[in-house]
């Protein structure tokens, strides 16, 4: 028998069956089911299928973080029957408005484990790759059915290896790695693909890039990510408080098939920017510095972690953001949160003049943080698409946290190695 | 013809990378009511393309249709509007599965998404599977059986609450 492939792999494991080759399509077991703020909906749903039974409810995980806290009545009822859904049923990993993104949040508590099949009601699903798991993103239907049958059907993908060696530039980040891959292989380029991380940058990596590697990878359509387990996944899982001998890592066949492999050079690779509409429409830096900015925002589940953090705080301290420019930083989690503001992270920040919001999606979600027409900013999040913060009639850029920090401090958009540099100068 | 799974109408047609955020955006995920979401279907490209999509039958697109989150509501919307099938050159693959998990018609062939324009007739038999359009007929590979099953019972949880009373385990 030839070798395997991590998603072949995964997908036996999950499925319990052997010899499983690209296009067959079989029944998966998740090892967890994810859903954010549309549990609401996947309840609705069980209601009128009429089932109070579940498969296994200690594989529901649900996080109240796209709208929270509410806004209005209709969300609060909404964070309402969820709160009372997990304590009837017993939902032991339920996870309210205060704590987070909801990605963030499973890993940070252990519930994401190296092997494991991961289902949940969001596209970026494909991030739980950064631990060696395989995650995909479902609609929440099929989410609702796992919680009744513990089972949904997939389709064994094609892999695609993604080579990246050597050390990036100063200034440069795992952002801008993915950026650029994506503007280079574009939206649909690995649509329905299962996609391995590897090369000398990649095992370098800390597993904060390796989050943002996997979470990127589904704007290029892939159906999920992969860096395979090595020391500095071992230690955040240990942090994470997961049992060592508990950890089951599938690791892909040298001998494996993919169908293609990719190859990125590290060391000559610039800031990258995704110009509105959308997130394949990628320039160097250069292309669009002086752009003028109305709003920055440092958030999402692609950078807000607490590395993220320290990095915007890092070009931020001792400048001042631009007068009239709006620089709103929602971390990821609390658990980030407080640790940024333990070591004085979120000081730096507020005295450059940011506004800090409480953890979750934020204005990435649509909540808070809205542009009005003719407005621009430039997120660290992972979507431009047209009318996402606001007016349909605004525009979204999207860079690394460096980049956006930069930029903020001189009101349009700013190569952060020239602000880096004067602080050296 | 004669099939019981020919649907099809008028076309609307689409452009490539037609992401979720455009089909139904964010703000309205509240609801999951087909009517109330198709009233915001496309709302950022207009009202025009909305009373056109509220008129036709058929969404034609080019690559990547429905790229972007995992909203089911995208599929939802479609159908609130009258919408029966999604000709695509490719889908995301979220969508894809969200389409069949309601119950929308969604089928991938280039040549037929090419060949139709907006206003033009088009009829899918996904028995036969085939395409028909403008005199032409574009065959495409059928569903595998798991998909024809849900799809023959009208999406998903009909397909689940339909094996139930079928007898089923649960
Ligand atoms: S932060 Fe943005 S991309 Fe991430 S889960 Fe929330 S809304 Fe989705």
């Amino acid at each position: 028998m030839t070798g395997q492939t991590f998603a072949q792999k995964a997908i036996e494991r999950a499925s319990g069956t052997t010899g499983l080759v690209p296009g067959q399509i079989v029944d998966a077991y998740p090892d967890l089911y994810m859903s954010h703020t549309a549990s609401w909906r996947c309840i609705r749903t069980l209601e009128k299928m009429g089932v109070d039974r579940l498969y296994d409810v200690d594989r529901v995980a649900m996080v109240m973080d796209h709208l929270s806290p509410a806004m209005n009545a209709k969300t609060a009822g909404h964070h309402a029957l969820c709160r009372e859904f997990a304590q009837k049923m017993g939902v032991k990993h339920f996870f309210d408005v205060n704590s987070g993104i909801a990605h963030i949040v499973l890993m940070e508590h252990g519930l994401v484990r190296p092997g494991q099949f991961i289902i949940g009601t969001d596209s970026h699903s494909t991030i739980y790759g950064a631990l060696g798991a395989f995650g995909t993103g479902v609609g929440f239907s099929e989410i609702t059915a796992a919680w009744v049958t513990g089972k949904l059907w997939i389709k064994v993908p094609e892999s695609v290896r993604i080579v990246i060696d050597g050390e990036l530039a100063p200034g440069v980040y795992a952002k801008d790695v993915m950026l650029k891959l994506i503007g280079d292989l574009g939206a649909d380029g690995l649509t329905y693909d299962s996609v391995e991380f590897t090369g000398s940058y990649v095992a370098g990596m800390s597993v904060s890039e390796r989050m943002t590697f996997c979470n990127l990878a589904m704007e290029m359509g892939a159906k999920n990510a992969y860096v395979a387990p090595d020391d500095a996944t071992l230690a955040y899982l240990d942090e994470a408080g997961v049992p060592r001998d508990e950890l089951e890592v599938l690791l892909p066949d040298a001998d494996a098939t993919y169908r293609s492999t990719v190859h990125l050079d590290g060391p000559t690779l610039a800031p990258q920017i995704a110009v509105p509409h959308t997130v394949d429409n990628v320039v160097g830096v250069d292309d669009v510095a002086g752009t003028k900015l109305d709003q920055v925002f440092i958030g999402s589940c692609a950078n807000a972690k607490y590395d993220d953090l320290v990095i915007a705080a890092e070009v931020l301290a001792g400048h001042q953001v631009a007068p009239g420019l709006r620089l709103i930083v929602t971390p990821a989690s609390a658990t980030i949160m407080a640790r940024a503001a333990e070591n004085g992270v979120l000081t730096t920040l507020i005295q450059a003049g940011a506004m800090i919001t409480n953890p979750g999606c934020g204005a990435c979600a649509g909540a808070g943080g809205a542009m009005t027409d003719g407005e621009t900013t430039l997120s660290t999040a992972n979507r431009n698409f047209q009318g996402r913060m606001g007016s349909y009639d605004s525009k979204i850029f999207l860079s690394s946290p460096a980049t956006a920090a930069a930029s903020a401090i001189r009101g349009v958009i700013t190569d952060p190695r020239e602000i880096v540099a004067e602080v050296v100068v | 013809m004669g099939s019981e799974h020919r649907v099809g109408g008028k076309v609307i047609t689409f452009g490539e990378n037609v992401n979720t955020d455009v089909i139904i955006p964010g703000r309205y995920l509240v609801s999951i009511d087909p009517a109330e979401l198709a009233e915001h279907a496309f709302e950022p490209l207009g009202p025009e393309t909305q009373a056109r999509l509220r008129a036709s039958d058929v969404v034609v697109a080019g690559r990547n249709f429905g790229c972007g989150s995992a909203r089911e509501q995208a599929a939802t919307c479609l159908i609130g509007a009258g919408i029966t099938a999604v000709v695509a050159a490719s889908f995301s693959r979220v969508f894809f599965r969200n389409a069949i998990n309601t119950g929308l018609i969604a089928v991938e062939s280039p040549a037929a998404a090419e060949a139709a324009a907006d206003g033009d007739e088009m009829w899918i038999d996904y028995d036969a599977g085939t395409v028909e359009t403008g005199g032409q007929t574009f065959p495409f590979s059928p569903y595998p059986p798991v998909l024809q099953e849900i799809m023959a019972d009208g999406g998903l949880i009909p397909h689940l609450m339909a094996s139930f009373s079928a007898g089923g385990s649960r």
